[in-house]
């Protein structure tokens, strides 16, 4: 698919000045001398091989130029994903809990704005109030420019990597927040009129006890079902919320990757980012096993 | 004559009654009506935008002495100021609604329309034809919906058409979903048992007997898909993949945070971020206020 694109990626990665035989000669290996269908048929073998082929751009092998970005990705996800839920979670039992009063209908309100409103907006509504007004936070990127980690797990944990993380977390994760806290309330209010709850009441147990024991495990089974619904549109959230927030993730990568028209890199990401979306999908199913005994593996 | 009058009066009877409905209808459901209102105040805009708009929203202002009108902040003049370029950032807003409207209502319905009939053959048929379109869903839902639309939309150069196929592509699987678990349902149901006895054809029961039943349900998702429509539209504007001749809400945001002038002039940032909150907002309002209608269970909550 991505080669139907116009415009030849030689003409952007090979100097004109070069002469005929040195041309071929990078023809051959890219491989991009071949038939579109030939190359399609090559690509295939080569992935199941583990390999991505060579970036146009970088010069070197497009799994690395991604392998980098993917765990960027990957804990800038796993963490606002972590908000969403804990939000949501914890939202949806606060609102029910207050239902049919003012602070109900003001929460509700406010969620269904935050639900409304583009992530990249938001995100430039936090950059510019929380780093440029405030000074508090920075301005973009993953780390301060100059710092230097020994390696990958040391950078993970370091004060100045999560300083950066908090803002774009915060970001992704309020906007996936907002449909799992709406669907435990809604959820919550149903399970709270079911019989067995007058049960639990009826047989002298606390009210605590119901809220978390009989009302919440009852009713976390829909929020987790749309986690994996969520998880897919929170790639797509990670896509803008990386490209404002300048963090070198695999979302920013393929934006940059398709406008340079780099097709190996762009398609390596397109297909880590679709194997995220089924990643996220298998943790649902998991956890769905896990909250709902029903459930049985076989 | 006794009779035409009273057939008449019947007739003007009835009409008031449809307006009252209409109206008991409206005022049932507070958000609802807030969703109706919010999508009418922004077509009456899209429509009558060319008369509202005060600037060539292309167009770079110069004050008095030829100097170009750089990020001035909202004045009589440039009711929400100007960018970077000397636009006036009202007039890319009122004419950015045409755009948001268009995108989000068109491919609603292409979305829904195409959504719809594959829901109403899937579920009809059964056996081969649905495990086939099913099976297509599931690896449509596999594909992540943003990057997929970024990449056609690059491929097939920037533009509101190719921003429409992009969602259409994609977005019809929830739709075909929906609708065809609602087929399943009402396939077994009597009067489709009896419509089959008395002969009508598979194409006179998908049509006349199924079909109508799952109206209201599809209306819903024409509300829903508006919403996502516009914001798909906007996010990839904003990514650079909107038309470079139109101001799109999303390109007004692309083009403050490209030009770094954001944290400068809020006037540019605030007011694309408002509008489509407003529109999106409203979608999911209408959607929801259709739901309670097509599933009357709801409506007890």
């Amino acid at each position: 698919m991505f080669r139907v694109v116009p415009g030849d990626p030689l003409s952007m990665y090979i100097d004109a000045g070069l002469g005929e035989e040195a041309t071929e000669v990078l023809l051959q290996q890219y491989g991009l001398d071949k038939p579109i269908l030939e190359q399609y048929i090559i690509y295939v073998k080569k992935v199941l091989r583990g390999d991505f082929g060579i970036s146009f751009q970088y010069g070197k092998p497009a799994i690395n130029v991604i392998g980098e970005r993917f765990w960027n990705t990957f804990f800038l996800m796993i963490t606002s994903l972590f908000i969403a839920f804990f939000t949501g979670i914890v939202g949806g039992v606060f609102l029910a809990w207050k239902r049919g009063t003012l602070i109900d209908s003001l929460g509700t309100t406010i969620i269904l704005i935050v639900r409304s409103a583009p992530v990249f907006w938001t995100g430039m509504i936090f950059l510019s109030l929380f780093a440029f007004r405030l000074e508090i936070l920075p301005l973009g990127g993953m780390n301060t420019p100059g710092t230097y980690f020994p390696n990958q797990l040391v950078k993970f944990f370091s004060i100045d990597f999560l300083r950066h993380l908090i803002l774009p977390a915060l970001t992704a994760g309020i906007y996936s927040a907002a449909t799992p806290l709406l669907v435990m309330r809604t959820s919550i209010l149903e399970v709270i009129k079911e019989d067995f709850i007058e049960l639990a009441r009826a047989r002298g147990i606390k009210e605590n006890q119901i809220l978390f024991k009989h009302v919440m495990r009852n009713a976390l089974l829909p929020t987790v079902t749309v986690f994996a619904v969520q998880a897919g549109l929170a790639i797509g959230g990670i896509v803008l919320v990386e490209t404002v927030f300048r963090w070198p993730g695999m979302g920013r990568e393929i934006v940059l990757a398709v406008a340079a028209r780099d097709y190996p890199v762009a398609q390596t990401a397109f297909f880590l980012i679709g194997a995220m979306t089924v990643i996220f999908n298998l943790i649902a199913d998991i956890l769905y096993a896990y909250v709902d005994p029903r459930v049985v593996w076989n | 004559m006794e009779l035409i009058k009273f057939i008449i009066k019947k007739r003007e009877l009835f009409r008031i009654e449809i307006i009252k409905n209409t109206i008991r209808f409206l005022k049932q459901d507070k958000l609802r009506m807030i969703g109706i209102s919010i999508f009418l105040f922004f077509l009456v805009i899209a429509i009558f935008a060319a008369y509202i708009a005060p600037y060539n929203p292309m167009e770079m202002n110069f004050d008095g002495d030829g100097n170009l009108k750089r990020l001035q902040p909202p004045s009589k003049d440039h009711l929400l100021g100007t960018t970077y370029m000397g636009r006036d950032v009202f007039s890319q807003m009122i004419i950015g609604s045409r755009i948001a409207l268009l995108v989000g209502i068109l491919s609603a319905f292409c979305v829904v329309f195409i959504g719809t009939n594959i829901g109403l053959i899937s579920g009809y048929y059964g056996g081969k034809i649905d495990n086939i379109i099913m099976r297509i869903v599931d690896i449509i839902y596999g594909i992540p919906f943003l990057p997929f639309a970024l990449i056609l939309v690059a491929i097939l150069g920037p533009g509101v058409k190719n921003i429409i196929i992009a969602i259409v592509l994609i977005t019809w699987r929830n739709t075909a979903r929906v609708i065809r678990s609602q087929v399943l349902t009402l396939k077994t149901r009597t009067f489709i048992e009896a419509a089959k006895v008395s002969g009508a054809g598979d194409l006179r029961i998908i049509y006349k007997y199924i079909a109508p039943n799952v109206m209201p349900l599809s209306m819903v998702y024409i509300s829903l898909t508006m919403g996502s429509a516009i914001m798909t539209e906007v996010s990839l504007s904003f990514l650079g993949y909107g038309d470079p001749l139109l101001p799109s809400w999303g390109k007004i945001l692309y083009s403050c945070y490209s030009s770094q002038a954001m944290f400068k002039a809020w006037w540019w940032m605030v007011p694309p971020g408002i509008a489509i909150i407003l529109l999106v907002l409203s979608g999911f309002l209408m959607g929801r206020g259709l739901e309670e209608i097509a599933n009357p269970k709801l409506r007890i909550r």
